[in-house]
């Protein structure tokens, strides 16, 4: 579904962080992209959303190059991804409102102002467990609450493609493990596609079914490691689990 | 500001204002209830259409500083050459008093409503200009790219982010300059004009002599910035909700 070929990318003035690679994910899959600060984590997720564009190779989704984001694709990002001016139940419909703003030929405003579609989003909040915060604003809600509230807007697109920068790192342990198992429910439920960037071996282990290793840029190939038992109930207290953080722990320290 | 505070206030200036006029016993300063009187006869005159070709003036400049001010202020937060090129020159122009520039605007512009709305909006613009800026630039560019990725283009960024990110500081710009702009404004119609609160405020007080008139035209001014400053505050009530929850 989902897939990087010879990709080449740099910013300005700096050495590239990806040079011609090339990676793919299937459709329903579930990965963890781990690796130290400045590896390219975050540049990838943009690259997979169409946030960035690569200065050679391509960015495919089903077999289609990327050039703009998508709109099945859904992005949570750790933080400030919510506006600080609209309440919870405004800002899950942010991205049904601005599928309406543009109309029906994703270009010209419709002529008559649509209303925005509450009732789907509603349902979200529900789901999420933040319906009674709906009218809150984004500084009333704990880390959590703001979580799970732009994951509801995230999936009142629905997407067929979950891309999330560090969503959890900000949390307590037990609201992150609570939302870590929330992600794997809602993945499974919607058959969503998930890609997920981290800097916590725990949370690439918890989450990843399969792992991806970023090393220092530029990086040429990708290392992947898998991790069938992830979301697995329980996952957590196996052996399985230990050894996989192990093991991460080592191949990060010889990257 | 609570309305209780604001009349009491109101009654200990009064107050004060009576005693000082009682002490003084001068011409010059009338006591509250002369002038009161004064009010309710000017009112029925042209007191009303001086206070309306004020507020005219106050009201287009500040309108067209917002208009100006507060896209290039966001244009320079978010941009970052374009703020390279042109904060120097706004930090050199920022600190000067603009009043200097008044004979120049007169001269340029004339001695009609232009020049005069000109002043005022030169005060404003700077203001606006800077704090929007500063907003602009405090904007994270994760919630940017976060609602890019929702699907927003050019246009919906601009309705769903930056005007709303931008509003508080256009409201505190102008809670700022409404001060300001009144006194700027009095003085712009000290000239070439035979219209406006600064022009009969002048001329009750230099050229009739009837101070009691020329304090009602003080206390019109006075309203005309109340009125503004409250204006503002409703507006910043209204807008910015999420600005007030605990």
């Amino acid at each position: 579904m989902l897939s990087l070929a010879s990709v080449t990318f740099a910013y300005p003035h700096t050495p590239p962080v990806f040079e011609g690679f090339s990676w793919r994910a299937a459709s329903g899959e579930s990965w963890a992209v781990l690796g130290p600060s400045g590896c390219g984590k975050t540049t990838l997720l943009y690259l997979l959303a169409g946030l960035r564009t690569p200065s050679a190779g391509r960015v495919l989704v089903h077999g289609q190059t990327l050039t703009r984001p998508r709109p099945q694709t859904g992005l949570i990002l750790q933080d400030y991804g919510l506006l600080p001016w609209a309440t919870v139940r405004q800002n899950a419909a942010l991205g049904l409102r601005l599928r309406r703003f543009y109309g029906p030929d994703g270009k010209h405003a419709p002529r008559q102002p649509a209303e925005v579609p509450t009732a789907g989003v509603d349902a979200w909040l529900e789901r999420l467990g933040i319906a009674s915060f709906a009218d809150k604003f984004p500084a009333q809600l704990s880390g959590g609450q703001r979580q799970r509230t732009a994951i509801a807007r995230t999936l009142a697109l629905q997407p067929d493609l979950l891309l999330m920068d560090e969503p959890f790192s900000s949390l307590d342990a037990p609201t992150r493990e609570n939302l870590q198992a929330l992600t794997h429910d809602l993945c499974a439920e919607n058959n969503l596609t998930l890609v997920v960037v981290t800097h916590t071996i725990e949370e690439a282990a918890v989450l990843g079914k399969q792992i991806l290793l970023l090393g220092q840029a530029p990086n040429r190939s990708p290392r992947v490691i898998p991790n069938p038992g992830a979301g697995s109930p329980g996952f957590r207290e196996r052996a399985e689990y230990a050894e996989i953080c192990r093991e991460l722990r080592s191949q990060m320290g010889n990257v | 500001m609570k309305r209780r505070d604001l009349f009491f206030a109101v009654i200990a200036l009064i107050v004060a204002w009576a005693l000082a006029a009682l002490v003084l016993d001068k011409a010059i300063l009338p006591t509250p209830w002369a002038v009161g009187a004064a009010l309710v006869k000017e009112l029925g005159r042209d007191l009303p259409l001086h206070f309306l070709f004020s507020l005219w003036r106050v009201g287009a400049s500040t309108l067209l500083a917002v208009a100006l001010a507060a896209p290039a202020g966001l244009a320079m937060g978010q941009l970052k050459r374009l703020d390279r090129l042109f904060m120097p020159v706004v930090y050199l122009l920022y600190p000067i008093p603009k009043i200097v520039f008044v004979p120049i605007i007169l001269l340029m512009l004339g001695f009609g409503d232009l020049s005069k709305i000109a002043i005022i909006f030169l005060i404003l613009f700077f203001q606006i200009l800077v704090l929007v800026r500063d907003q602009a630039t405090a904007l994270r560019p994760e919630l940017v790219q976060s609602v890019r990725s929702l699907g927003a283009g050019r246009r919906a960024l601009f309705r769903f982010v930056y005007l709303p990110a931008s509003l508080p500081a256009i409201l505190t710009a102008l809670r700022q300059s409404v001060g300001t702009a009144v006194a700027v404004l009095y003085v712009t119609e000290l000239f070439a004009t035979k219209w406006g609160l600064g022009y009969y405020i002048w001329y009750k007080g230099s050229t009739q002599a009837n101070y009691a008139a020329m304090y009602a035209g003080v206390a019109a001014m006075s309203v005309l910035g109340l009125g503004l400053y409250f204006t503002v505050d409703w507006l910043e009530r209204r807008l910015c909700r999420w600005k007030y929850v605990e």
